[in-house]
């Protein structure tokens, strides 16, 4: 009935613009004719097909019973596999894959206050959008060019204060074949500065980035640039080192100052095996910093006024350490730690009411974090983190026409350390129904400013498309 | 020049040059059963790395330093393709800086190109839980299968080491006539299992099942990848089966209900070697999975 029907339904299609020409009903039966003529020829090219895939498909489970080695035949097999045709320009298409990430979170205290003493936060350095909102929509397409080249860029979408940022995150090229292990990366990127900053945010154990994360990289620090890397030939042992050079347009950088970059970095990661159910990794990272107007900090929200600015030399150093344990089943241990050193150098400037300051600041810093997840199975984790930083900053005034006394430009400028150290408990529990869709609950009891922040976060991390890949 | 400069140096020297000294082909194979095949076809032409161990989930691997190292001298990768490494081999290409063994080089094998696939999917949808779009990747489970991959994979050592071919060649000449007596035997002995019904617990036995003419009655994961529920184990109770097949990677818990509510036995296979004792090399892994099979039925 449903047949007829639709018959009807094509016919009637067919002959309406027909009948612009003739209405003759012969002509409408001779269409009919041939779309009836039509179905049966695609039913019996499908009968066909079945019965040659079925054929294929005896053939294959039978063949192997009778094949005897020759040499010609083992030839052929191979041939044959590799002339397999791949058909059409789709099969080149790079791979592709959107994360979707949102959540909850909730605070005691006003996220738009989060400072932290000592360290005024540029870059990305920030508290999620309280309440019900979007974090942030990656997507993210990757290629082999062609044989030389292997080429990836993740375009972000972001919501801050009801305002929609997209902007290139990541956009870079890798080498492939460049010969004794040598690799170049250029392009927009995240440095390989620590263990957490390569990552994307959807891979991390926790939903926010660790203080130390916050104070000494903006968030997560990427930039443009190039990087060169080795991994030595070492059978049981990786070992690589490499130097990167990068523009300093993002924090901690301050604008971009020379030719050949304002950022330079250099790094080394040692890793191995212990046992077959035990692997570690080492890193090491020195990044120099020429600072050129780095504007961070300072409570300028409350005025309206400039952030401060900083000029002059930032040397960060880094120790990573991570250790994972496969405990048998799809349980396993994850152990991380990051220790950040810095050493600041040169002079801040700041605009308030109707006069400019000028000071002199020699900044110490400190701080690090450590956290151990535990994977109960394939779809359960939970995990603690613990972070602490330290500040110890000596600030001179040079010049101060403000009007204001030098102490509350100092206290206003953000630079001035505290005497209390900010340290924040985080513990959460995610569930991961399947590999590309994830939620998580996650509390920190957060000491970084004078009152105790408790903060709630509900997070979703889905991923529709490609395969991620199981970064180390 | 200092006497620690002039030792750092050469050491350097000799770190560049290993690649082009050493004779041995260095081969990484990212699952155990490729290492063992690998190991009969090459002897002692080849020095073989098994990547993963019979007690993890080849999917799920990382891109770990250590991997990356071993990558970084091979001169030939052995994997099974059809995705089931997707989330750390072409990552790890990537990262060892080693040209020889990325896609489309001869340092780069896939057994599953070898092959005739099952289990395609018509249509690509991960509702349908962890689906393979090339066909189901777990085609060391059908003896014939492995067959074919031998020689594919002897005839690209023989291309990757010339100077060896004829041992390569006489390598598998004596392979080929064991596999083929041994799965005779093999069949022979499970001769009382076709038509069988078996559920499973991943759909990973389907080579195994298609060979020996057990039909699946089910699997105790509603979806690939997914873990068994109550709801679909109930379901599954109203199927008639005459064995349960898991690995021993598998939760115990999900067959041990089936069993105590049907009464119907429970048999732990490999599914790789060395998955269990006795089946440290391809001819005791399949001589394990017989015997054990023929084991449940008779009981």
């Amino acid at each position: 009935m449903n047949r007829t029907l639709l018959h009807a339904a094509m016919v009637a299609a067919l002959s309406f613009p027909v009948s612009a020409f003739s209405a003759d009903s012969a002509d409408i039966a001779e269409l009919k004719r041939m779309i009836l003529e039509m179905k049966r020829q695609h039913e019996q090219q499908i009968q066909a097909l079945e019965q040659r895939v079925q054929q294929a498909e005896a053939l294959a489970a039978t063949a192997e019973e009778t094949a005897q080695p020759t040499e010609g035949k083992i030839v052929a097999v191979e041939e044959q596999v590799q002339a397999k045709p791949r058909i059409g320009d789709n099969r080149f298409n790079p791979a592709i894959s959107l994360v979707l990430q949102g959540g909850y979170a909730s605070y005691s205290e006003d996220p738009e206050d989060f400072h932290l003493e000592g360290m005024p936060l540029g870059g990305e350095a920030r508290l999620q959008d309280e309440g019900l909102a979007l974090w942030e929509t990656e997507l993210t397409v990757s290629a082999n060019v062609d044989n030389l080249f292997y080429g990836q860029a993740t375009i972000g979408m972001h919501t801050h204060d009801g305002e929609t940022e997209t902007d290139v995150e990541e956009a870079f090229v890798d080498t492939l074949a460049l010969p004794a292990g040598l690799g170049l990366r250029f392009g927009r990127f995240y440095s390989s500065v620590g263990y957490l900053n390569e990552k994307h945010t959807h891979v991390w154990d926790f939903a926010d980035a660790p203080l130390a994360y916050q104070a000494f990289l903006g968030g997560q620090y990427r930039d443009d640039g190039i990087r060169a890397s080795w991994i030595a030939p070492l059978d049981e042992l990786f070992v690589e080192v490499g130097a990167e050079t990068l523009r300093g347009d993002n924090y901690p950088g301050g604008g971009n100052s020379g030719d050949f970059g304002a950022v330079q970095n250099l790094f080394a990661k040692v890793g191995g095996d212990i046992g077959p159910d035990n692997s570690w990794q080492l890193g090491v990272s020195r990044m120099d910093v020429d600072v050129d107007d780095r504007s961070a900090g300072g409570h300028a929200h409350d005025h309206g006024g400039e952030s401060p600015s900083f000029n002059g030399d930032s040397d960060l150093t880094v120790l990573d350490a991570v250790w994972k344990t496969d405990l048998g089943g799809e349980r396993a241990l994850i152990f991380q730690g990051e220790y950040f050193w810095r050493d600041e150098d040169g002079q801040v400037s700041l605009s308030e009411g109707a006069g400019d300051a000028l000071f002199d600041y020699d900044g110490d810093q400190d701080g690090g974090y450590l956290q151990g997840i535990f994977q109960f199975n394939r779809q359960w984790r939970a995990g603690l983190r613990y972070d602490r930083l330290s500040a110890d900053n000596d600030l001179t005034m040079v010049s101060n026409t403000t009007g204001e006394a030098d102490d509350d430009i100092f206290e206003e400028s953000g630079y001035q350390s505290s005497n209390g150290d900010p340290d924040r408990w985080a513990t959460m529990v995610d569930w991961s129904p399947s590999e590309f869709s994830r939620l998580r609950l996650q509390y920190a009891r957060d000491d970084s400013r004078e009152d105790t922040d408790d903060q709630v976060y509900l997070q979703y991390i889905m991923t529709l498309g490609a395969h991620g890949a199981h970064q180390y | 020049m200092k006497p620690q400069v002039k030792q750092l140096a050469g050491l350097l020297a000799a770190c560049l040059l290993t690649g082009s000294v050493h004779a041995k082909l260095n081969i990484f194979a990212c699952e155990p059963e490729w290492a063992a095949l690998t190991r009969e076809l090459a002897g002692e032409h080849a020095t073989v790395f098994a990547a993963t161990h019979a007690g993890q989930d080849p999917h799920y691997v990382q891109a770990k330093p250590s991997l990356i190292a071993k990558l970084r001298s091979a001169d030939l990768a052995v994997c099974t393709g059809a995705e089931l490494e997707t989330g750390w081999i072409p990552m790890l290409q990537r990262r060892a800086r080693n040209p020889k063994v990325l896609p489309g080089k001869p340092g780069y094998f896939e057994a599953t190109q070898q092959v005739v696939l099952l289990e395609k999917p018509a249509k690509l949808d991960r509702a349908e839980g962890d689906v393979h779009g090339d066909g189901n990747p777990h085609i060391q489970l059908d003896p014939r299968r492995v067959l074919e991959v031998a020689k594919a994979l002897s005839s690209r050592l023989q291309q990757l080491d010339p100077g060896n071919k004829p041992a390569y060649e006489s390598r598998l000449q004596d392979f080929v006539t064991q596999w083929n007596s041994s799965i005779e035997r093999w069949q022979a002995q499970a001769e009382g299992l076709k038509g069988k019904r078996a559920v499973v617990h991943h759909r990973e036995w389907v080579y195994l099942l298609d060979w020996l003419g057990i039909q699946r009655a089910g699997s105790l994961e509603p979806k690939p990848g997914i873990p068994p529920n109550m709801a679909h184990l109930a379901d599954l109770k109203k199927q008639q089966a005459d064995l349960i097949i898991l690995s021993p990677a598998n939760d115990t818990k999900p067959s041990a209900w089936l069993q105590e509510q049907t009464g119907t036995p429970v048999v732990v296979l490999p599914h790789t070697v060395g998955a269990v004792p006795n089946s440290d090399d391809l001819f005791g892994f399949f001589d394990e999975i017989i015997r054990r099979l023929s084991e449940s039925v008779e009981t």
